[in-house]
Parts: structure tokens; sequence; C-alpha cells
């Protein structure tokens, strides 16, 4: 889309709806939000760019192919199950780190398995959306 | 965790394929490392459940029956061991017939997450997670079927694809009324609750079980609901077809199985309807396959008709002796295992045949005897097995189905059963007349994919290789029965068992106060 006002908008929300993103997955533990409505929000960020400029300048901004993305998001989300079995516990139970990060950010492996949910919603939804858009 | 593994390797066999889809040597190395992973892993379990018992896992730590349990029984591990067999020869036998296009758009990525499905059904232990596990398999089956994107590809797709997601909302309306009325979706829980439910109302249950009923009907392709699998499995590549004709309906069966001898309580309704259904569906689908002409859709009907087979074997629950319901059961299993091998197994050498010739139209065959006489011994193995010939493993899973039938006196099914394996072997001479028997066809035949000199030699051991590894293995099941027999007479004796496989679960006992369900991870 041929537009200055939209181009410069798109430019200063982008940033502003992947930090969104970050901050709903990261609040998704105990409040509404996480990994899927995070990616979700990623996504539209790079829909926005991709309407804006093109779908190849939106791939390049990504850096990554969205297929690496998914696969590396579902080895994370496989991971986060496993390491509970390392740990002598049954699949996918929760381990949580003795100390919390600021702002009540408790760190475990459930906000592990949310970020392969992310970057899984991310890859697979980017993925249909840069195809269709490069045709 | 053993229980796990058999979900998590193919899932992470997918993420792999998936990482390296651009390198297509390591993809292929790693899809068969991971069929092979998986191989072992359902051995390792079928042995352990063999020695121990029922194995579960509670994911997450959370008991039953508030989280999802995983019930590895003799029934889910000898499926998922089947399973993992079929997957590793169809793996080796795609590095051969896929094409690198369809390789590369994630070929073995969604036939790995199909697995992940077939696999998780098997092993799941709760109702509303075998619906989960039934639509990974189905987007795994929806992708692999129409990878490659012919015209008949799509149009199969679309019919195949319909037919699922009514068969996904009828399984969901009936988990929605069952969840109603026991207010749980955890199996071992279920069984108990659904049997108070039965004596207060039984036909609030019926109703509930006709609904499952009809979703597993459809998966497993009974009559009347069978017309989708003729329509479409002879239309993607023959591996695809292969892993499909072998796995899919019968996850359908098995589902039928596990729900109608663990969960639901008994009712002669459901088993008189299941009766009938079993009858038509052995008889129509054995027309059906004497009517085609293309190797690949004659086999397909033949998985109908065979999954009648299998049908009869549930249904002849309806008889009150516990001993002729335990053969009945056991023949079931039995049949179930003896037709994936051979069924996979038909259609590997169904796609072979089309390597060699280029086409599966039986006019246009011919003296593939001459040909290719190690080709024609292969194809006689499954298909004498298939008709129920001795001694081959169809001879024993028909035996013991008939035998069943006649305790059961149940005597016109059982002359249908007969008669219905008669017109296999009918259809099977038929497919061994036009194609290895008959002189060629005047028309210059032409190998497929390209190659004009016939598939070079390393292709073709790639392609029969898994076919010679299933024929042995069916000739084995046949001469020396009595392994897979005490495997199925034990998985029966469990599912006929109610209160072990409650008591297998370990229920936590009901809570007292409403807090105490609420309670959350720390």
């Amino acid at each position: 889309m041929n537009s200055l006002v939209f181009r410069t908008t798109t430019r200063a929300v982008t940033p502003l709806l992947l930090a969104f993103s970050l901050f709903m997955l990261m609040r998704g533990h105990n409040e509404p939000g996480g990994g899927f409505i995070g990616g979700l929000l990623a996504v539209t960020a790079f829909a926005l760019y991709a309407l804006a400029f093109d779908a190849g300048q939106a791939r390049a901004l990504l850096r990554v192919q969205p297929r690496t993305l998914t696969a590396i998001g579902l080895v994370l989300a496989v991971a986060s199950g496993c390491l509970a079995w390392l740990a002598g516990q049954p699949f996918l139970a929760g381990l949580w780190l003795p100390f919390d990060l600021p702002a009540e950010l408790k760190l475990g492996t459930v906000l592990l398995f949310d970020i392969g949910v992310y970057l899984v919603v991310l890859g697979a939804a980017l993925l249909v959306l840069l195809t269709l858009g490069e045709e | 965790m053993l229980p796990a593994l058999p979900i998590i390797i193919p899932l992470l066999t997918a993420c792999a394929c998936l990482l390296f889809g651009h390198r297509a040597r390591l993809q292929r190395a790693l899809a068969v490392l991971g069929a092979g992973g998986l191989l072992v892993a359902a051995i390792t379990l079928f042995t352990r459940v063999w020695i121990d018992g029922v194995l579960v896992l509670y994911v997450g730590g959370w008991q039953a029956p508030f989280g999802i349990t995983l019930v590895a029984d003799t029934l889910a591990a000898l499926m998922v061991l089947v399973a993992a067999l079929m997957h590793l020869a169809v793996s080796v036998y795609s590095l051969a017939n896929v094409d690198a296009r369809r390789q590369r758009y994630g070929y073995f990525t969604f036939m790995n997450i199909m697995l992940m499905g077939v696999c998780g059904a098997f092993l799941t232990g709760d109702l509303f997670n075998l619906y989960v596990w039934f639509e990974v398999m189905l987007i795994g089956s929806f992708v692999l079927l129409v990878l490659g994107g012919g015209r008949a590809q799509m149009e199969a797709g679309i019919k195949y694809v319909t037919l699922s997601l009514l068969s996904s909302a009828l399984f969901l309306a009936g988990v929605g009324v069952i969840y109603g009325i026991a207010h749980t979706l955890n199996m071992a829980h279920l069984s108990q609750r659904l049997t108070l439910a039965a004596e207060a109302d039984p036909w609030l249950v019926v109703a509930a079980s006709v609904l499952l009923l009809l979703s597993f009907g459809l998966k497993a392709a009974v009559f009347p609901l069978y017309f989708w699998l003729p329509a479409s499995y002879h239309t993607p590549s023959p591996a695809v077809s292969a892993i499909f004709a072998g796995l899919l309906t019968k996850v359908g069966v098995y589902a039928l199985i596990r729900v109608f001898t663990v969960v639901l309580p008994p009712s002669n309704y459901t088993l008189n309807l299941l009766l009938v259904t079993a009858g038509l569906t052995m008889l129509l689908g054995v027309f059906g396959a004497v009517s085609q002409s293309q190797i690949r859709r004659i086999l397909s009907f033949h998985i109908i008709s065979q999954i009648g087979y299998m049908v009869m074997g549930l249904a002849l629950l309806v008889s009150p002796d516990p001993a002729i319901q335990r053969l009945s059961v056991a023949a079931a299993v039995f049949y179930i295992a003896h037709h994936i091998i051979v069924k996979t197994n038909l259609f590997l050498i169904g796609g072979t045949v089309r390597a060699l010739t280029g086409t599966e139209r039986l006019d246009r065959l011919g003296a593939l005897l001459n040909r290719a006489p190690w080709l024609a011994i292969l194809f006689l193995i499954p298909a004498l097995s298939l008709a129920g010939l001795p001694p081959l493993s169809g001879f024993w899973a028909k035996l013991a189905i008939i035998k069943a039938g006649f305790e059961a006196q149940q005597y016109t099914l059982t002359v249908v059963a007969l008669f219905a394996g008669l017109l296999t072997l009918v259809s099977m001479l038929k497919i061994w007349n036009e194609a290895f028997w008959k002189p060629a066809p005047d028309d210059e035949i032409t190998p497929d994919d390209g190659d004009r000199n016939g598939p070079p030699s390393r292709r073709l051991a790639l392609l029969v290789t898994p076919s010679i590894v299933l024929a042995v293995l069916t000739l084995a099941i046949g001469l020396y029965p009595q392994a897979l027999l005490s495997a199925s007479q034990r998985a029966a004796g469990e599912l006929l068992d109610r209160a072990g496989y409650v008591s297998a679960v370990e229920l936590r006992p009901e809570p007292v106060t409403q807090s105490e369900t609420e309670k959350d991870a720390p």
C-alpha cells in the first residue's frame, strides 16, 4: 500500500506491537495472555509491516525462515515437557526456579512451553501470510 | 515416561524434518532414524507391558481423573508396536517412491505428525484426549492426501476432509452428552459412572453410544458410512495410500473396541446394531472389490470388507457367555494386527507394480509373472493371507472369528463371513490373473517416474525390502500364530475386565470439597 501516513505509522506501531506481544506472553501464567495470544499479536505486527511495505521486506525484517521458527518452537515445547522427565517427574509436569524475577515473573518450564507456543504460532501464521502475500 | 515416548519421538522427528527440510539427504536419514527410534520405543513399551502389566502415566503430574492419563495396556502397546513397524516400512519405501518435491514440502514431517496422532489415540485414557489425537492424525493425513496437488487428489481431499469433519462433530457431540451424564472424561472414571448412569436412565447412555458409534463408524468406514474411502484412498502416492490403508481406519476400529468394552456399559441395542453393520460391511465391501478394475481401488474396497470382520468380533459381545466374549474380542484384536501388516504390504506391492509398469489399471497390465517372478511370489503371500488361506496369518484370524461366530450361534452372520472370504479370494485371483498371469497387452509398457528403463536396482531394493519383511512377518504369524494369539487373548482379557482397568488407573478418591479440585500448581 503506497501511503506515506500508513508507512510512517507502521514504523512506529510495529515495535510497540512486538513489545506488547512479549508482555502478553509473560503475563500469561496467571492472567489472560500466554503464548498463543502473544504469538498472534506478533503476527499482526509483521502483517501490518507486510501491508505497508511488502511481504519480502517483512520476511527480511523477520530474518529467520518462518518454518524454522515453527520447528524451534515445537522443539522448545517438547523440551519443556522432557525437562520434568529428567528431573524424575511425569512428562509435562511444571518445574520452577526457586527465585522470581522482578514484577512477580516466575521462571519455569511452563514459561518455556509458552515461548514454544509463541514461536509456533508466529512461524505458522507468518508462513501462510507471507506465502500468500508474495504470490 | 515410557508410554509418552511413542508420542514424543514422532513429534521430535517431525520437528527435525521441518528444520532440515531444505537438506534432502539429512532429512531422509532423520526420517528413517526417527521411525527406527519409534520402533525401538514401541518394542520396549510392549515388553514392559507384557512383563509388568498395564503402565499408566499421569501427564503433568495431575492424577486421574483430573489430568490426562496415558494408559498402555496390552491392546494399546500391541497397536503401537504394529503401527511403528508399518511406519518404518513405509518410511523406507518412501525414500524411493515419494519424489523430492513432495519431500521438500513436508512429506516426512506430516507423516510423523500423523503417526503421533495414531500412537496418541492408542495410548490415551481420556475420551476428550482421544478426540484431540484424532484431530492431530487427521491434520497430518489431510496434508499427505493432497500433497503434490493433482486434480484427482484435490477432489479426494475435499470428500475426505468433509466426512472427517462430520465425524469429528459427531464425536464431539457424543463426548458432550457423556460429559453431561457423567461429569468426567477419564475413561476409567467413565467406566464406573456410566454403569451407574445406565441403571438410572439406559436410553440416555445408548443415545450417547450411538453418537460415538456413528463417529467411529465413519472413521472405520463401516456400512453405510464407507463411501468416502474408495473415493480417496487410491489418489495419493502409493506410500501414503499404504500407511492410510494400514492404520487410519484401524484407529477407528480400535476406538470402537476401546469404547464399547471398557468405557460404555454393555447394551444389546448397540451391539445388535453392530452385528447388522458388520455383516453388511463385509458383504458390500467385497462386492465393491469384485466390480473394480484398478489395483488400489480393489484393495480399498477390501479394507471395508475386512473392517466388517473386526466389527463382527466386537459385535459378538452380544453373547452372554464370557468365554465366547473373550474369544471374539481376541479374534478382533488378532484380525486388526494381521490386517494392518497384510494391507499395508498389498498397497506397497501395488505401488511397486506401478513403479515397474507405469500403470495400475488391470486391463493395461499383464505378464508380470515373466518380468518379475519375485514380485508375483511377494504379492501372493499377503493376497492369499487376506483371503484367509492356510498357513498364512489371515487363516487364523478368520478361523478365530468364525469359531466365535458359530459358538455365539450367530449363524447368518458367520455364513456371510465365509461367503465374503470366498469373494475376497475371487478378487485377489482377479489381480493375479490380470496383472501377473495373462499375456502382456500390445501397447508398450512404460515405467513410471521418468525412468525409461525401469527403476535402478538401488531404488528397487528400497521398494521391495519393506514388502519382503512384511511378507515374512505374515508367514511367521501364519506358521507360529501362538505368539500373536496369546497377546490378543491377554488384550481381550484386559478389555473385558473393567474393574481391572479401573484399578490400574488408580483414580483419586472423590474430592470432599470444591476447593480441593481447584487447587492450582505452585
